[in-house]
């Protein structure tokens, strides 16, 4: 007998590397995805396990980067058992492909900000969930006349830049996306701080003109929170944030993108599809009602209630977050814009991965990347099963 | 020697295959008796390989205890360039099919001494107790492997230095930069595919034709190093139409009607029942 080589081999499968779905093997190793032909030739290995895959779809697992909670949990609301109901969602998360996300906490009082973001901590993923990569902080550093769900009595302007945010938030250590309005005094000086940590900043909740945002992608702005949501419409003498899809920069600005077939018009989506279409992330936003039945429920400090699907704050129609998972946002921007397969599944896991700057360890399935992924129906998208660190995480029921 | 002439390259390919899985199928290799191949590299032998494959993913053939030994592999080049010969092998064949890592050989181009690889390839060679069959294809200018024109033809396992036309004609690989060319290659040496057991040697195209009529009608000729293999007892050359072009028409004539008595009659039954029941078009195989 020949000794272990702790490869496993994923055969008969079609996957998405290099933007192309390509009848090829996967192989992995203590978690990560590994070059066969660096295994045959170099180390004259075999697998110690293949896999027969039938011919179905693997793509990397995705990765959700605004996520207000779920089955019930509001990240911004439930202070008493934060770790449990996080937990929660990153366990629900895996049916849904979901393999990483950014728990996502909407504007909250200082306190609500203390006894939360300590306690959600950065975690790898597997059996138990989906890999938590940092909080994504959105608000209260935004406009009051773009605050859509977001309750006016936090809202307060950077004055001291990053100090401002360490007086709100406290410790920044958890923190991987701050959504903040640039126009707002302090905030450019709250973005260069927040870069300088590492800390990733996207613009929203905003009625920032185009130049205001320019500003802010030289800053080092690299993100845009639902797109078209929460900020001024797109106008031909000053296109706002929307025109940073355009923008002249040489950075390349992503921008985050509901695609629950509500939030946003199929046109529109295929308007920002092919004005920039490297930067376009799906998002689920969704809320606390995600996962459940139509019925009151709370976002932050606020009452939600959810009609056919559609989320609003109680008594008005302001939309307040989605209750679709990314995996259906996934089929839903594919009808919407007919893009091809492979750019849909690259919009909710190599272009997220980007814009966090981690595509060398997430978001594809290029050698040396964590053995994340989704196996699915190649024809209905549905996940039947996911895959973290190569260990199988969820089985879709029969 | 014997000479196949038959339709096209793609009848030259399936009848390869078909001739491979004949071979193995006969020898019944097993975990102490391995089947010794000699693998060549190119256009040439390439849907050969993409047969194999289709027949392996049949359950026809399983290289489980097959051994493999490349011709040929540039110096200096690295492992996983797109031209070299361990990312032909790798690509367009092994990855596909259930060979065992460490019996695939495949010579070193990038080794700290490479006199010490080639003397090692040979001794790998001797320690699977030589090559049961070899295929080869052949260069314009009648090369087998880099054995290049004016090599020995007592050659072993050696580093060689390419002709210019083999750098000119390989430069489009190379972003038509001569400069990119590898000047250098280790390669099998004539005597060494001469001591095969049998050998094989695909040519297809018009422009082998000369290659194809200076190694079976004109004498044996160092300048066409690929015409040693007349005096080789258990030499095929398998070509198509084309590469017949530039042959006499008695040669041709002659030929087709053994082609007809060999594959008909110097194969194994069982053999003849896989061609029988795979579709090539008969005449194909019969003229």
């Amino acid at each position: 007998m020949k000794p272990k080589s702790g490869l496993t081999r994923f055969h008969n499968c079609n996957i998405l590397r290099g933007g192309k779905i390509i009848k090829e093997d996967l192989w992995i190793r203590d978690g990560k995805i590994v070059n066969p032909e660096q295994v045959f030739y170099v180390e004259q290995a075999e697998a110690d396990i293949t896999i027969d895959c039938d011919n179905l779809l693997l793509t990397p697992g995705f990765i959700d980067i605004q996520i207000n909670g779920g089955w019930g949990i509001d990240f911004s609301f439930d202070s008493d058992n934060v770790e449990q109901g996080v937990y929660k969602v990153a366990k629900e998360l895996l049916a849904h492909g979901v393999t990483s996300f950014c728990p996502t906490m909407v504007t909250s009082d200082k306190n609500k900000y203390a006894s939360i973001l300590p306690r959600i901590k950065k975690t790898p993923g597997g059996k138990h969930g989906a890999t938590i990569l940092g909080v994504h902080l959105e608000g209260p550093f935004i406009s009051l006349a773009k605050k859509g769900a977001h309750s006016d009595d936090y809202i307060i302007n950077p004055d001291k830049g990053l100090e401002s945010l360490r007086e709100i938030y406290g410790s920044l250590n958890n923190v991987i996306i701050v959504t903040l309005a640039p126009e707002l005094p302090g905030a450019l000086d709250a973005i260069k701080g927040l870069t300088s940590l590492g800390i990733k900043v996207a613009l929203g909740h905003s009625t920032a003109n185009l130049a205001d945002g320019e500003k802010a992608v030289k800053c080092g702005a690299n993100l845009i929170t639902h797109l078209f949501n929460a900020m001024l419409p797109f106008h031909h003498r000053d296109p706002g944030l929307v025109g940073l899809l355009a923008t002249t920069t040489e950075k390349q600005v992503f921008y985050g993108i509901i695609s629950d077939g509500i939030h946003t018009h199929p046109a529109a989506l295929r308007i920002a599809c092919r004005t920039n279409s490297d930067g376009l992330i799906l998002v689920s936003d969704a809320v606390a009602a995600q996962g459940l039945p139509d019925g009151t429920y709370s976002i932050g400090p606020m009452s939600v209630s959810v009609e056919n699907g559609r989320a609003y704050v109680v008594g008005t129609k302001t939309l307040c977050g989605s209750t679709s998972a990314l995996d259906e946002c996934i089929i839903k921007f594919k009808e919407a814009t007919d893009c091809s397969l492979e750019y849909a599944l690259e919009t909710a896991s190599l272009h997220p991965a980007k814009a966090l700057g981690i595509e060398h360890i997430k978001g594809n399935l290029n050698y040396g990347c964590d053995a994340d992924f989704v196996i699915m129906d190649p024809k209905t998208l549905k996940v039947l099963s996911t895959w973290i660190a190569g260990e199988c995480v969820y089985t879709a029921p029969k | 020697m014997r000479l196949i002439i038959l339709e096209d390259a793609d009848v030259v390919a399936e009848w390869a295959a078909r001739f491979v899985v004949q071979r193995v199928t006969q020898f019944a290799p097993g975990p102490d008796r391995r089947f010794v191949l000699g693998l060549p590299t190119g256009g040439t032998p390439l849907g050969m390989y993409r047969r194999l494959i289709d027949f392996h993913k049949q359950g026809l053939i399983s290289f489980k205890y097959v051994t493999t030994f490349n011709m040929d592999e540039y110096v200096g080049l690295p492992r996983d360039h797109p031209e070299s010969y361990h990312y032909y092998m790798w690509n367009e064949f092994f990855r596909h099919v259930d060979i065992p890592p460490e019996h695939a050989h495949v010579l070193d181009g990038n080794a700290p001494d490479l006199p010490a690889e080639c003397q090692r390839f040979e001794d790998l060679i001797q320690e699977a107790g030589g090559v049961h069959l070899f295929i080869g294809g052949i260069g314009p200018d009648g090369h087998i492997a880099f054995n290049e024109p004016g090599s020995s033809l007592v050659s072993r396992t050696r580093v060689k230095t390419l002709a210019y036309d083999t750098l000119e004609a390989n430069k489009r690989f190379f972003g038509n930069d001569i400069n990119k060319v590898p000047r250098q290659a280790l390669t099998v040496g004539v005597g060494t595919v001469l001591d095969a057991k049998e050998v094989m040697i695909l040519i297809t195209g018009g422009h082998k034709a000369l290659a194809l009529a200076k190694a079976v009608e004109e004498g044996v000729n160092h300048m066409w190093t690929v015409s040693a293999f007349q005096q080789h007892a258990q030499t095929l050359f398998v070509c198509d139409e084309a590469a017949t072009l530039e042959l006499r028409v008695k040669t041709v004539k002659y030929f087709k009607t053994e082609t007809h008595t060999f594959v008909w009659q110097a194969l194994s039954e069982e053999h003849q029942r896989m061609i029988a029941d795979l579709p090539v078009p008969q005449q194909a195989l019969l003229h």
